[in-house]
């Protein structure tokens, strides 16, 4: 069963009752929210992901709730709840979507150390995946966003998540935040691709969701083995440069990025190295899109042969 | 609406059963492991069960999905550990050629001991005891090795200062852990009488002989003094800090003399409250195996009949996590109660009220803002 399933009255009792639980990648979720415009985009957003087996057990039981008490009547908020805790500053309710999105990721980064969690994005084909690791701002969604639209399939634009027993990388194929100028981007790029509405002036700029593909999301339980590190970087109008990177860099690269390099300590250690013996590395500066999706094209086919 | 009465209770339940039998655990139902982990979590003892499970070789027969929140526990609960190790190994460096003793309390201690609390427990800082009159010396040292002076407003720093009995955490500039350099374990302030001249007299020395803990009785009872007067208005009493005095209580009863010390040691201390309602409240919960004889000679000290009634009442309330979805206004006003008892006993009346209604007004004027979520680094969770 998957959201769509689920009438848009159905899908709002189940987020102001028990909650709705969605299954994301490795997590499965429970969602509560008594805001009824929630309720409409998660319905819209979130229609081909599949609801978990009324048994099991939820990972992450979160909230995105107007505030309680007297606050609520003076000003709209939400709150990003998580176990009945509030950790967070209110957010104005226009914002409750993405407020949510963000609040995942958090629960993600900071609860599921049974895994290596590297911050990249990451997309797979014909069984090889290849992972971009790289900062805020480096263009990594905007660029996955473009390949998912091109044949690749999404593994996730944020995380990369290692399962330290066999070093394979599960998907974990949610919505695609895009900022600012990269939802215009990849309009131009993919008119066809799904965007969810654009959210002005939040604390990140305009922010927008992409949809993924289908079959991402479909086939979000199917790991894939990491084969290349791509270490990207947007830079307005220069050409295209896609250069190897020595090993010894990139064991760095990818171990100073890693949200918890230092709690898995000689497990990480392990797996990045293997990771990064394994894995041929380049660095990509890129600035139009079409030809960086090429160059990948083109690495993954080299790579067939 | 689900009646919070009965879901509080079905979550308090699970967890002190959790924690009495762990070999039941494989048999839990899905949607009990689902309550379980949250509440656990918030306890802060999912640490505790994944070391349990781990101990009985059945970390096999939970869910998948459990295993995955037991891991993630026990591999952050190995990380602090080499965190604090290390930095009790650097505090040394440091410190080296002041001849003082460091006593390491709580956590740091557990572990450095190698005692049972520090199974699947997670510890945020390292406490360290040292004599007052060495403090000045041991923070300027400090300073100059590395650490800093965490930026407080002047009002808290003069209430360290002053009023304390520890002085503001100093962090180091690079490792970001922190050191809470205490001189007694209860405030100057405090209606407790607490000279701490007995606690190093006693202090036992670790392997390295620069490293003490303290002495067995005044390790338990420092746990309790810590349990019942260092609460948090919104956490109320920790239950992970009576699972210590449980597992303290089981370690060290098992040595020739310890519980026909540790009455007299809380009186010539002045804590026998703390251990009065420890002791009773650890039976009750954890069926902590104390000697009847220890019981009844506290019963001198046991407060009057309907104050423990009420604290009967109030104790487990403080103590025990509720339903995360559905709050207990009840647990809410017995946290409130006992942090305002805490204090009571922590200052006299005349300072108590000017205090709370400083943090009142600080907390008014939005001087504990919560952070923005969307600005925050995750990696630096």
């Amino acid at each position: 069963m998957i959201v769509g399933d689920l009438s848009r009255r159905e899908l709002g009792e189940r987020l102001a009752g028990d909650g709705l639980a969605l299954q994301f990648g490795p997590f499965n979720l429970r969602i509560r929210s008594n805001l009824d415009s929630f309720s409409g985009l998660a319905h819209r957003l979130y229609e081909p992901y599949p609801l978990p087996d009324a048994e099991a057990i939820s990972d992450f039981h979160v909230q995105i709730s107007a505030p309680r008490g007297l606050r609520r009547w003076a000003r709209r908020q939400a709150c990003f709840g998580v176990d009945g805790q509030f950790p967070f500053a209110p957010y104005a309710v226009e914002h409750a979507f993405p407020a949510l999105e963000w609040g995942i990721n958090w629960c993600v980064a900071t609860r599921a150390h049974h895994l290596l969690l590297l911050h990249s994005a990451g997309v797979e084909r014909d069984g090889q995946a290849i992972l971009f690791p790289a900062s805020p701002g480096d263009g990594k969604s905007t660029l996955c966003t473009a390949l998912v639209h091109s044949g690749w399939r999404l593994l996730s634009d944020e995380f990369g998540l290692v399962r330290p027993e066999d070093g394979m990388l599960l998907p974990l194929p949610r919505l695609i935040p895009l900022k600012n100028e990269s939802i215009e981007v990849i309009r131009k790029f993919r008119p066809e691709a799904v965007i969810g509405p654009s959210f002005l002036e939040t604390r990140k700029g305009t922010v927008a969701h992409v949809r993924p593909p289908l079959d991402s999301i479909r086939r979000a339980q199917e790991p894939a083995r990491p084969r290349w590190f791509v270490f990207p970087r947007w830079v307005p109008n220069a050409p295209l440069t896609f250069e190897p990177l020595p090993k010894s860099q990139a064991f760095l690269m990818v171990a100073t990025n890693a949200f918890n390099y230092e709690v898995l300590d000689g497990t990480a250690f392990r797996l990045v190295s293997d990771m990064v013996r394994f894995c041929d590395s380049y660095s990509l500066i890129y600035s139009d899109l079409d030809e960086a999706v090429n160059t990948l094209d083109e690495l993954s086919q080299a790579g067939d042969g | 609406m689900a009646n919070v009465g009965s879901e509080t209770r079905r979550a308090q339940q699970l967890l002190l059963q959790a924690l009495q039998a762990p070999e039941k655990l494989p048999g839990l139902p899905p949607a009990d492991w689902d309550l379980l982990l949250r509440v656990a979590r918030r306890a802060r003892v999912l640490g505790r069960l994944e070391s349990d499970l781990a101990r009985a070789g059945l970390l096999g027969d939970v869910p998948p999905r459990t295993a995955a929140h037991l891991r993630a526990a026990r591999n952050v609960i190995a990380h602090r550990n080499t965190l604090i190790s290390w930095e009790v190994n650097r505090l040394l460096w440091a410190l080296k050629g002041i001849d003082v003793p460091l006593i390491l309390l709580k956590g740091s201690g557990y572990l450095l001991a190698d005692l049972p609390p520090a199974r699947g427990r997670i510890f945020a800082d390292v406490d360290l005891l040292v004599p007052e009159e060495r403090i000045g010396e041991i923070e300027e040292r400090l300073v100059e090795r590395g650490w800093f002076k965490t930026e407080i407003d002047p009002y808290d720093d003069r209430y360290y200062r002053v009023w304390m009995h520890e002085i503001p955490p100093l962090r180091h500039q690079e490792r970001g852990t922190e050191i809470d350099i205490h001189h007694r374990l209860l405030p100057k302030t405090s209606h407790l009488k607490s000279d701490p001249a007995p606690l190093f007299t006693a202090a036992q020395p670790l392997a390295n002989p620069r490293l003490c803990v303290l002495a067995p009785t005044d390790m338990v009872l420092h746990a309790l003094v810590h349990l019942f007067l260092e609460g948090d208005p919104d956490e109320g009493l920790r239950l992970r800090d009576l699972v210590d005095v449980h597992d303290l209580l089981c370690h060290h009863g098992q040595e020739p003399g310890f519980w026909a010390d540790l009455g007299p040691r809380a009186r010539a201390l002045g804590f026998e409250r703390p251990l009065f309602y420890g002791l009773h409240h650890a039976q009750r919960l954890f069926g902590t195996p104390i000697p009847p004889d220890v019981l009844r000679g506290l019963e001198d000290i046991a407060p009057a009949q309907p104050i423990r009634m009420l604290m009967n009442r109030l104790i487990p309330l403080a103590l025990l996590p509720g339903h995360p979805d559905h709050p207990s206004r009840w647990a809410a006003v017995a946290r409130w109660l006992i942090y305002v008892r805490a204090h009571w006993l922590r200052m006299p009346p005349g300072l108590l009220a000017k205090h709370l209604s400083q943090k009142a007004w600080l907390r008014f004027r939005g001087f504990r803002k919560r952070v923005d979520l969307a600005q925050l680094d995750l990696r630096q969770q």
